[in-house]
């Protein structure tokens, strides 16, 4: 579905309350299950890791967030259930079932912890404790959350080990006697224990061979569909995303640079840096990339200086010279929405009215 | 004809018994070469040994039985006959932050091949060479940073030129861009293909990754608990797979339109090599045939023959009449 471009203000895409990024028109009325509003998140001394991330998810719907390392994306993750470390600055709003995250008193958050989101990790040896099996791991949240006895727990163990294809009698296993695969299993087993609404997926699948890839994203999604939890899942790896979630975001120096739905986006990227993302992983059998791989030259600015204009235009082989100086905020492109200068209506990339908009959406945030 | 410029002939590597359970066969029986100037990209799960077998090229590890050819030559293990090989051998690893010293600058970590090999004359023009062959220009401006200033995709330049500063005729790569990100992998395999255009190199690139196949190779081999189960020219192994086991790898990449084929269970246990075909266990037009089939007998029962380094074949007893 197309929306006309006009029907948006550039205001609102700096992340104002109606900011409804991701296809959910015509389903105003109902809160969504997880809303971050204008999210910013700065290190010491001045890296600032996210540069103003609004996003929204209604429930059972899959976000894909990619971009490659240094991108904020894994920041973003961390952030949605403040598991960031405490020198890290946070600003904006983090809404989960209307509740703000970033405000919660201690007690509340670890009640939402687990029961109401969860989060996969992406290395499984290094989030499992070595020394526990995976059994008493599972049951943990089970016993702390939903009060119930250590038979219900251990049924319910049993039974989460089978949903995800580890054999229930390995609950007596440590995390070393297990395959990379069936540990990341556990993970989910684990994210799955108390029933939450949404899932955090940092990377589920890196470092895993392609079959077991398959197999843990087949997995993933069938889950996902059939208890209708919503999903955020990162990657650096676009197609992975475009294959298991319904919309996806790119981030690129802290932002999003492109939103919107995933088919959309693999089949007419708008943002040059997802058309670059998108052809590092090439269609075997595509004759443009045999024998031809495509990279991006350059690396990714340093947080620390990221100076006016758009963050991606030193690697851009699309830049002209306005943007070395104008930075854009997220605008209509085809179903979605881009942050570049080349998918502006034409007047608007020639000084125009709209420049004020676009002038004070940069200021919001910043 | 020209000799290959790396072997394989016959190969098996076992690693003794361990914990209680058998001997691992690593490798069990592998015919495998590179020819002058040519890309080969070696395919397969965890564990399949294709990292042992890179090992094997490169004179790492010592075969059990078969041998190792250089240009022709049988690779002796004299630790004199090794370091000869090695100067015309290079390996790149996976995971670059690791493969270089944090405490050795870039001009050390480059020059240490050199120094070791007794190459001291020319040293600072060898090193200055091969920084720019591995497109790390000017390069004045890399030679006194260390690691930790560099980005990932600089570092693994930095251990490409480290491997191109003893002029190489072959690399063999394990892995090269698993650990980098998407917009860098690109700009590294470009660089191998460059070398191989400028400098007449021969590669073995190892990775579980068939895109990186479709980007770089000639050739493709697909290995499976220890033996390549299909070999040929990548278009032909990439676009018309004939091994149920290449085709189920094809079938799961994302973005593809075809059925997924995902296969169950775990990768292969290297100590428990199932009789007759390997595969057989986890294969899907194994499972697809009748019970009454009499085919399903020399699966189950009948070893493959191991299949020859210098032309395209397949190791499966279902080839001819393909199943679904």
């Amino acid at each position: 579905m197309r929306e006309e471009p006009a029907a948006r203000a550039p205001k609102a895409l700096a992340g104002g309350p109606t900011t409804r990024p991701l296809g959910a028109v015509g389903r105003d009325t109902l809160a969504a299950l997880l809303e971050v509003r204008d999210l910013h998140v700065t290190f010491r001394p001045d890296v600032r890791a996210v540069r103003g991330v609004s996003l929204s998810l209604d429930a059972g719907q899959t976000l894909g967030v990619a971009g490659e390392s240094g991108s904020g994306k894994s920041t973003v993750a961390l952030s949605l259930l403040r598991l960031l470390p405490s020198s890290a600055q946070v600003s904006g709003e983090i809404l989960v079932a209307g509740e703000d995250v970033l405000r919660m008193n201690w007690g509340r958050l670890r009640a939402v912890r687990w029961a109401d989101a969860s989060i996969v990790f992406q290395g499984a040896m290094s989030a499992l404790n070595p020394v526990r099996t995976i059994g008493e791991q599972i049951r943990e949240p089970i016993l702390l959350h939903d009060k119930v006895g250590t038979r219900a727990a251990r049924e319910r163990t049993a039974a989460l080990l089978d949903a995800v294809g580890v054999p229930a009698r390995r609950a007596g296993a440590y995390p070393h006697e297990l395959s990379g695969g069936q540990r990341q299993r556990v993970m989910i087993a684990m994210a799955l224990a108390c029933r939450p609404n949404l899932i955090v997926a940092d990377e589920p699948t890196t470092a895993l061979d392609v079959i077991v890839q398959a197999q843990i994203l087949q997995l993933v999604t069938d889950l996902v569909h059939e208890a209708k939890i919503s999903m955020i899942m990162i990657s650096h790896d676009l197609s992975v995303l475009a294959d298991t979630c319904d919309a996806l975001a790119v981030m690129y120096a802290g932002r999003i640079v492109e939103i919107g739905d995933s088919r959309a986006i693999m089949a007419e990227p708008r943002h040059p840096y997802t058309r670059a993302l998108s052809s590092a992983f090439p269609a075997i059998g595509d004759p443009a990339s045999r024998l031809a791989p495509s990279g991006l030259t350059g690396d990714p600015p340093d947080p620390r200086r990221i100076g006016p204009g758009c963050p991606f235009q030193p690697r851009c082989a699309e830049a002209f010279d306005d943007c070395r100086t104008r930075d854009v905020e997220l605008w209509p492109a085809g179903s979605g929405h881009a942050a570049c200068l080349l998918v502006l209506p034409d007047r608007a990339r020639s000084a125009s009215p709209t420049r004020g908009n676009l002038a004070q959406s940069g200021e919001a945030a910043s | 004809m020209t000799a290959p410029a790396l072997e394989a002939r016959d190969l098996c590597i076992t690693y003794p018994p361990r914990q209680g359970r058998g001997p691992a066969h690593a490798v069990d029986g592998v015919n495998l070469a590179v020819g002058v100037g040519e890309i080969v990209a070696l395919i397969g799960e965890s564990g399949c040994g294709k990292s042992t077998l890179a090992r094997a090229f490169v004179g790492l590890v010592r075969p059990t039985s078969g041998e190792v050819c250089y240009q022709g030559t049988t690779l002796g293990y004299s630790s004199k006959a090794v370091k000869r090989f090695r100067r015309y051998t290079q390996l790149l690893l996976q995971d670059p932050g690791g493969a270089l010293n944090p405490k050795q600058n870039v001009f050390d970590a480059v020059a240490e091949g050199p120094r070791l090999h007794g190459l001291r004359a020319g040293l600072a023009e060898r090193v200055e060479t091969a920084l720019s062959q591995a497109g790390l220009r000017p390069p004045a401006q890399f030679a006194a940073r260390y690691p930790y200033e560099l980005s990932g995709g600089q570092q693994q330049r930095v251990v490409i030129a480290g491997a191109l500063a003893l002029e190489p005729s072959v690399i063999v790569a394990d892995e090269p861009v698993a650990s980098l990100d998407a917009s860098v992998r690109g700009e590294i395999l470009r660089l191998i293909l460059d070398l191989r255009t400028s400098l007449g190199l021969s590669a073995l690139v190892v990775s579980h990754d068939l895109g990186l196949a479709w980007n770089i190779a000639d050739r493709v081999a697909v290995m499976y608990l220890g033996r390549i189960v299909e070999q040929g020219r990548a278009e032909d192994v990439l676009l018309r797979p004939r091994h149920p086991y290449t085709q189920a790898l094809l079938s799961v990449l994302p973005g593809t339109d075809a059925d997924p084929v995902v296969l169950r269970g775990e990768p292969p246990d290297p100590t428990a090599i199932p009789a007759g075909c390997r595969f057989h266990p986890r294969c899907q037009r194994f499972a697809a045939l009748d019970t009454t089939d009499g085919r399903r007998t020399l699966c189950t029962g009948q070893a493959l023959a191991i299949l020859p380094a210098d032309a395209p074949d397949v190791a499966c007893h279902l080839i001819e009449q393909p199943h679904g």
